[in-house]
């Protein structure tokens, strides 16, 4: 491709508005002008979160047809049913910036697409729901929260519908933490161990420690990050210390300590070669997760081409009746 | 529910237990009503539970939400009906769904079929929806006021789950070979079960005016699937009707498995709340 | 221009949805989703963007068939109604304290 000397102009003048546009704290819409790595950066950052939604329904969805009362069974139907809507606002945020959600979708059934690696965890008790919605959804509304300001407008909007829909999430899980730390010995048991086993993959979701962390920096100057991995992971942790006590359960990390001096907590050490392997497709349930996703958009080929043939098909003789 | 924050409303958790009209506000059924009441909560229970296993599998995210969205009014309906079943015996919803073993279950056979594929899904969404709109409507004027309030929500809802179904059963049959094929197949293997759901029985013959006699809800049933079918260009399934038994307790081989993987969890951790 | 999204490529089109939250608003951009056609993309508009009962009134348009302005020309397309104060009321000050007006 050939770059005339007037698009190269045309580029400048959009560098320029653009890069006053975010050193205003304004938003990009979708036709603005944006650099080539603002928009991948994006694409790759909103597909991911919506995969991570989309694949995030299947270690909840395993409980729904088993839920211990009928109550539990209609929050957990709707929590799971909330993701997939999440997952579609933000394949359509995504999709403003020119993929289309069947590439997306590709991407991530070929596996050649990353999810937050904390969906590649098993979910082999009902204390996994308590879990997964206070800590798993704790975390990820600590970095949503700040995304409703990201510098992308669908984004930011996406984000906004999301965060109001989950304010439920997370207070659900910790209700159901809550009857189980407060039953029978065995349901304390069950709780205790399904924070053991979330809590530190939970921690890891706010990514690397800021200094082993390549992305932060652009994405944090393009006004898309808006605060630090680790500036997050201790908010998060912060909040959780009286969860914790509230709950009646232990907080797996026996380091964790609050330093006055600085006013933060300092956390045993994270195994990130545990968070590396996970990430890298080598969890307990990598391979499981996109099997399912994949079965379940081969299975589904047949009715979405019929649907699609039955359009052609009404459409075709609507302009005959004409 | 009409109270919003900004552009959408927030929900929380206690929006999601039942509505104060729907639990029956004290009224304790008498027996009939109750096993009345049974049969009719235990539908909902058991279609509910089947739809849930859709939710992640659907052919499209947005059928994951409709599927979802029919599944939550079903188990909406299910709870209150099987709340206000309970007060005949002092038993409550989780009791009657978690304790009761399978000939204790008054469910028909049409809500016990696998969900198979989208296809089998759809069809027997399709009749089940076609005769709840009729009953829901009959059950509106009920002089039971417990059930006329259940019934009154529940109309409005399952008739949206009709249309959905239906609009379904006209896209498969009017799009490729193959999905007319399979629709074509799946509403044969269904159709055997619509005739219990009309079957009048001692029961039934006992609350007049509590409750319309399913008989007489056939024919409002028959045109809705007639036209729909019409529409699809289908035929009606020529096929002899299976002997449902699931208003006394009988069931195909299919519920005990299904009633295996919803209890398991509550019946290994007896008196916990959950 | 077209309107953002729309790839034209996908088996289901992609749908803009607009929600009227209550009689006498307006409706208002909720988002966008696929659907193979106009009746499957109001039930799908149903069921997902109304869920919490957010909506009594919705329409769907394929994003195919929006039109935009074009951003890039937003200074000549947006620049006309910039010198044109008079059209807001504060422009007129003699009336300043004299009721009803």
């Amino acid at each position: 491709m050939v770059t005339t000397t007037a698009e190269l102009a045309e580029d400048e003048d959009g560098r320029a508005r653009f890069d006053a546009l975010i050193a205003a704290d304004q938003r990009i819409e979708p036709r603005d002008w944006m650099p080539d790595k603002y928009r991948r950066t994006l694409v790759r950052q909103i597909s991911q979160h919506a995969h991570s939604e989309i694949i995030g329904m299947q270690p909840e969805a395993n409980w729904i047809t088993r839920a211990p009362s009928l109550k539990r069974k209609a929050i957990l139907m709707a929590k799971v049913q909330d993701e997939a809507g999440h997952g579609l606002y933000l394949y359509a945020a995504a999709q403003t910036l020119g993929i289309s959600r069947e590439e997306m979708t590709a991407q991530l059934i070929e596996g050649r697409a990353r999810y937050s690696s904390i969906f590649n965890y098993h979910t082999p008790t009902w204390a996994d729901m308590g879990a997964i919605g206070w800590l798993v959804d704790g975390a990820a509304i600590c970095n949503q929260v700040p995304l409703c300001r990201a510098s992308y407008g669908p984004y930011g909007r996406a984000m906004v519908r999301i965060c109001k829909e989950e304010s439920f999430h997370q207070r659900q899980g910790f209700e159901i933490l809550y009857e189980l730390s407060h039953g029978t010995p065995e349901q304390k048991q069950m709780a205790q161990d399904a924070v053991d086993r979330w809590y530190w993959p939970s921690l890891m979701m706010f990514g690397p420690s800021d200094d082993a962390s390549p992305n932060s920096a652009q994405s944090m100057a393009w006004n898309i990050k808006r605060f630090s991995n680790d500036e997050l992971r201790q908010r998060f942790v912060g909040m959780c210390v009286p969860q914790f006590e509230a709950l009646g359960l232990e907080c797996p990390d026996k380091d964790l300590r609050y330093d006055e001096e600085t006013g933060t907590w300092i956390t045993g050490e994270i195994d990130w070669d545990e968070f590396a392997a996970v990430l890298d497709g080598r969890g307990p349930a990598n391979a499981a997760r996109l099997r399912h996703r994949r079965e379940a958009h081969d299975d589904g080929a047949w009715v979405r081409e019929a649907a699609a043939e039955y359009a052609r098909k009404q459409h075709d003789s609507e302009r005959v009746a004409v | 529910m009409s109270e919003h924050s900004g552009a959408h409303g927030d929900v929380s958790v206690d929006e999601l237990t039942l509505a104060e009209e729907l639990l029956g506000s004290g009224t304790t059924a008498t027996p009939p009503v109750a096993e009345y009441a049974m049969r009719l909560g235990d539908d909902a229970l058991i279609l509910s539970q089947q739809l849930g296993g859709w939710i992640s599998r659907a052919p499209e995210l947005e059928e994951d939400l409709a599927l979802g969205n029919i599944a939550l009014d079903l188990i909406g309906h299910a709870r209150a009906l099987l709340r206000y079943a309970g007060t005949a015996s002092d038993r409550s919803e989780d009791d009657l769904a978690f304790w009761r073993d399978e000939p204790e279950f008054r469910s028909c056979w049409l809500v016990e079929q696998p969900n198979g594929h989208f296809g089998d899904t759809i069809a027997r969404q399709f009749l089940f929806s076609a005769y709840q709109v009729e009953l829901y409507q009959a059950l509106a004027t009920s002089t039971d006021p417990s059930l006329g309030a259940i019934a009154g929500k529940a109309e409005r809802e399952v008739a949206y789950h009709l249309d959905h179904a239906a609009q379904w059963m006209l896209r498969l049959a009017g799009g490729t070979e193959e999905s007319r094929g399979r629709i074509t197949v799946s509403l044969g293997d269904l159709y055997p079960y619509v005739d219990e759901l009309f079957e009048d029985d001692e029961l039934t013959d006992r609350l007049a005016g509590v409750a319309p006699r399913p008989s007489s809800l056939r024919a409002g049933f028959d045109r809705t699937v007639a036209s729909v079918l019409a529409e699809a260009d289908l035929e009606t399934p020529a096929v002899k009707p299976a002997r449902g038994d699931g208003r006394r307790g009988g069931h195909t081989a299919s519920m005990g498995y299904l009633l295996a993987e919803m209890q398991w969890l509550a019946r290994r951790h007896p008196g916990a709340t959950w | 221009m077209p309107t953002p999204g729309e790839t034209g490529t996908e088996a289901w089109p992609l749908w803009e949805v607009f929600v009227r939250a209550n009689r006498g608003l307006s409706h208002v951009h909720a988002g966008s989703l696929h659907a193979p056609d106009e009746a499957m993309a109001l039930r799908n508009a149903r069921d997902l963007y109304t869920r919490r009962s957010e909506g009594v009134s919705i329409w769907v348009v394929p994003a195919a068939a929006i039109t935009t302005s074009d951003p890039d020309a937003k200074g000549a397309f947006f620049e006309s109604p910039a010198g044109k104060n008079y059209r807001h009321a504060v422009y007129y000050t003699r009336a300043e304290g004299v009721k009803h007006l």
